[in-house]
């Protein structure tokens, strides 16, 4: 029952994926404004994707927790991925 | 003394618990999910539409809410190394300020929405569904559906992040069993992670 005293995050490792996060914020603030046509959204959809692998890595915990929580994730985004394609596919070629 | 006995025997499994939370988030991102391909399909069938009323959008109060979110999720996942290293006191602090953030989020969008309101935008509007194209009215709708889906589950992130501080005050939730804080703060992540997206989405493609 104690094995709770898994891995302790230290402070500053928190405090460093908020800086990066909001660096990434108001960088990606910054690359919409410019006028970049169809690249705008694939460089703002890039953007998020950084972000929300650190929230999931650190604020998540899933650097620390067992490999199988990490493939289970995985696996939802994959399966979300998938069902994009396909659905894009069939707009696409309809 | 017997109860002390009997409390022991309370059945607590952390790891389950967590997996738990993971499948909940997991039917929470599909939900999310499916609303975010329904986004991208109507974008790319009225890319002009999508562009006309993305202007609409305030980017300033979508930042700062962005912003204020991003502190949030440090502060709660803080508060998980606090209560390890057992500074209640710091944790419950933390979670004060996770709580008091979240209010500060739903009340700037109230004032967003209301603006909105005032502008005589809102989902069957006699305005939307007169003086706007079919893609406009598509745009204000998934905006209001999905930022008000998203609100909601700010409520409820705020409710189960208080029921944690209650626990964590009375005791039951402490460093030995910490599941039901960790739980709360996998949830108001996911709410952050949604966010994530929602935020270029809607305020910053035009």
């Amino acid at each position: 029952m104690s094995e709770e005293k898994h891995h302790i995050v230290p402070y500053r490792v928190y405090v460093f994926v908020l800086l990066a996060l909001l660096g990434l914020t108001f960088a990606s603030i910054g690359i919409t404004s410019i006028e970049l046509g169809e690249f705008t959204v694939a460089a703002a959809l890039i953007f998020a994707c950084i972000k929300s692998v650190l929230v999931l890595t650190y604020f998540m915990h899933l650097k620390y927790d067992k490999k199988y929580i990490v493939a289970m994730v995985a696996f939802v985004f994959l399966l979300f991925f998938v069902v994009i394609v396909i659905t894009f596919l069939d707009y696409l070629y309809r | 003394m017997e109860q002390n006995a009997h409390a022991e025997h309370i059945h607590y499994d952390a790891e389950a618990s967590k997996i738990g939370m993971w499948l909940f988030i997991f039917t929470e991102l599909l939900l999310f999910g499916g609303l975010f391909i329904v986004y991208s399909i109507y974008r790319f069938m009225n890319q002009e539409a999508f562009h006309l009323a993305g202007e609409e959008l305030n980017t300033t109060i979508g930042a700062i809410n962005t912003v204020l979110l991003l502190i949030s999720s440090m502060t709660i996942a803080m508060s998980t190394s606090t209560l390890q290293y057992k500074k209640k006191g710091a944790t419950l602090g933390l979670l004060a300020v996770t709580v008091i953030i979240g209010v500060v989020f739903l009340v700037n969008k109230y004032f967003e929405w209301g603006t909105k309101f005032s502008h005589g935008i809102w989902p069957g509007s006699e305005h939307m569904l007169s003086e706007l194209s079919q893609g406009e009215i598509l745009f204000f709708g998934l905006y209001f559906v999905m930022t008000g889906l998203h609100a909601l589950h700010i409520i409820i992130g705020l409710i189960i992040i208080l029921f944690a501080v209650f626990r964590i005050q009375k005791g039951t939730v402490n460093e030995n069993r910490a599941a039901l804080l960790e739980n709360a703060g996998l949830y108001w992540h996911l709410v952050d992670l949604i966010w994530i997206f929602l935020f270029p989405l809607f305020y910053l493609i035009h």
